[in-house]
């Protein structure tokens, strides 16, 4: 433990960030306009697996609804985008209200005329939302596979609800983004699209730093306690229910955000984003990545999604197999995740394995005090 | 009865489906006092723990702290009022070092904007180290609470639990798995905290509640069978017909 071990993590951690940059900086020169978007899309992903690390990894609340947080991101910036992008169409209103027979914009959709309230709206309102039905289900004392369950029963909800509502945002079709208009340009087009590039892989960093920022010191390890024993943590004195709506809402925020920046790369925004299957990769992006590490919740949104698109161009339907292996692998083999196994004693057992000499484990207590004593 | 009570229960009476935990249980303790509280299996010592610490509801009676009362009350409100509560096996973090254990135990206040934005204070820096000089953890400051031998897991506990500064201590079965010598230096640890503290101790350990040298209250279905000195009780009848047993002829 301790000295070696310490400095190898960081050493690894390091590296694994230099390489992620590098990729960031050299992707828009490298790769073609459409890998360069699936990679803007897969890295926007990883800022939701940012928030289901924060509640799953650490504080330990498994979520199979993000996708509702996600989808409410994404259509709060798809609003922005229609509404001022319907100046030639009828009513000056988004072209498919003319479908359904409305004249008038639902007067939700106000708001949204607003740049500025719509990017505070694309996380504030997940955060919002999130923070409301997670203080009503810890409130309760609501906790493990009923809150796993509750959160699939609210995203059922969710998905029904936003699927009936054609008169409203159009239901089942979705709202789409990349025939509007941002700057006087196609958000669909290259240059915007480098755009979003950019802005994601900036954001994602971002969002990397806060996640680190709550997660360290004291509120960080009474997230690690609640996890671990919850009583506990009451008999201390906190009040584990403010701690875990905290950090609900916070995850919330972060799905939302990331959910604007997937839907204006992939071009639309629609409830196939509330689906079941799509929230749990989600929760399989940061079991293989690693739980409670952060930047494994990153490379399993980025790698596993990217792994999702080169298989499926290559032998299309077997990705699901795949897919479903890689978890079983990960929950047999590799518990903590793949970083996890890295920061873990994994490779040394691996090294043991090929013939290699373990290093002798002294005393744990000797290695501190020379520690301290250098 | 007199200004000095700091806990007092009246009556408790905790029915689990028709089983009583504690039956008319009635209880006084005064500031300052180290009380050991024996009893059988099954007496109701646990159960008598969770009443006051708020985790479980007594069906009838009342808790009565610092002349407040504790029924209905959260039990983070309870620990915030001054009840501090060591558990039967060590229930530490063992995810995080010694002295995270010991920050999580000493902050103040336990609010999440006092967690996040702000250091923790210098003053509450030198209590944990004090703490841990106490308990001879000094070494291991930095070590995951999970690699300590079950000894330091106990002790650890207890810090973090004097770390609290509550005027009530309850410690449930502190010397469990714990050497002689261990056990000796916990009596030791336990009698220098009362008086400044109210300490209730709860366990199986004769020797243990001996060396305490504390009143003694014994449980027996949920109810107080006899309170005294170890001198007494182990006089009393009942007591011995219940607990202690018959001395061999």
């Amino acid at each position: 433990m301790s000295l070696n071990r310490l400095n190898l993590n960081k050493i690894t951690t390091l590296s694994i960030w230099i390489i992620l940059i590098a990729v960031i900086i050299a992707a828009p020169t490298i790769l073609p306009v459409f890998r360069l978007n699936l990679l803007g899309r897969y890295l926007s992903l990883a800022i939701v697996a940012l928030g289901v690390d924060l509640i799953w990894g650490f504080t330990g609340l498994l979520s199979l609804g993000q996708g509702i947080f996600f989808a409410l991101g994404g259509y709060c910036a798809a609003m922005y985008l229609q509404i001022t992008s319907s100046s030639e169409f009828p009513n000056n209103i988004p072209e498919f209200f003319a479908l359904y027979g409305v004249n008038n914009l639902p007067f939700f959709w106000e708001p949204f005329k607003s740049p500025l309230f719509t990017l505070i709206a694309i996380w504030l309102v997940p955060a919002l939302i999130a923070g409301m039905l997670g203080f009503l289900v810890f409130r309760n004392r609501i906790k493990g596979v009923y809150f796993s369950i509750l959160t699939q029963a609210a995203l059922l909800v969710f998905f029904n609800l936003f699927n009936g509502q054609q008169k409203l945002i159009n239901g089942t079709n979705g709202l789409k983004t990349d025939v509007t208009q941002l700057f006087g340009q196609m958000v669909g087009s290259e240059s915007i699209q480098r755009l979003f590039f950019w802005i994601t892989a900036i954001l994602v960093i971002a969002a990397w730093f806060f996640s680190k920022w709550v997660v360290k010191g004291r509120f960080g390890n009474i997230l690690i306690g609640i996890r671990d024993d919850e009583p506990r943590v009451r008999f201390t004195g906190y009040n584990p229910v403010i701690f875990k709506t905290i950090i609900f809402s916070i995850a919330g925020g972060l799905a939302g955000i990331s959910g604007a920046l997937y839907t204006v790369q992939s071009g639309i925004v629609s409830p196939q984003f509330m689906t079941v299957p799509f929230s749990i990769e989600m929760v399989i992006w940061v079991a293989v990545g690693g739980r409670g590490t952060l930047l494994g919740a990153i490379l399993g949104a980025v790698f596993i999604n990217y792994a999702k698109s080169l298989v499926s161009e290559a032998l299309p339907a077997s990705w699901m197999f795949i897919q479903g292996g890689l978890f079983i692998l990960v929950v047999t083999a590799l518990p903590e995740g793949v970083l996890g196994w890295m920061k873990g004693d994994g490779p040394r057992n691996l090294l043991q394995r090929f013939g290699f000499k373990r290093k002798i484990e002294t005393y744990p207590s000797l290695e501190v005090n020379n520690k301290e004593e250098n | 009865m007199n200004n000095k009570s700091l806990l007092n229960l009246i009556d408790i009476t905790v029915s689990f489906e028709g089983f009583l935990a504690l039956n008319k249980l009635n209880l006084n303790l005064l500031k300052g006092e180290l009380r050991a509280v024996i009893g059988p299996n099954g007496a109701g010592k646990t159960t008598f723990l969770d009443v006051i610490t708020g985790k479980v509801k007594p069906t009838k009676g009342e808790v009565i702290f610092k002349g407040k009362s504790l029924i209905g009350r959260k039990e983070h409100k309870i620990a915030r009022l001054g009840v501090g509560r060591k558990f039967q096996s060590p229930r530490i973090f063992e995810n995080l070092t010694v002295k995270e254990n010991l920050e999580i135990s000493v902050t103040t206040p336990k609010s999440p904007l006092n967690l996040i934005n702000k250091k923790i204070k210098n003053d509450q820096l030198d209590e944990i180290e004090r703490l841990m000089k106490i308990v001879n953890l000094s070494q291991r400051v930095n070590s995951k609470a999970g690699s300590l031998s079950h000894g330091q897991k106990q002790w650890l506990e207890i810090a973090m639990l004097v770390g609290q500064k509550p005027d009530l201590m309850l410690v449930d079965e502190p010397v469990a798995g714990l050497t002689d010598e261990e056990t000796d230096l916990t009596a030791d640890l336990l009698k220098s905290l009362s008086g400044e503290n109210t300490v209730v101790v709860i366990d199986h350990d004769m020797e243990f509640i001996r060396r305490l040298e504390s009143n003694v209250s014994v449980l027996n279905q949920g109810t107080v069978l006899c309170e005294g000195t170890m001198e007494t009780i182990q006089k009393d009848k009942k007591v011995i017909d219940v607990y202690l047993g018959r001395p061999e002829d």
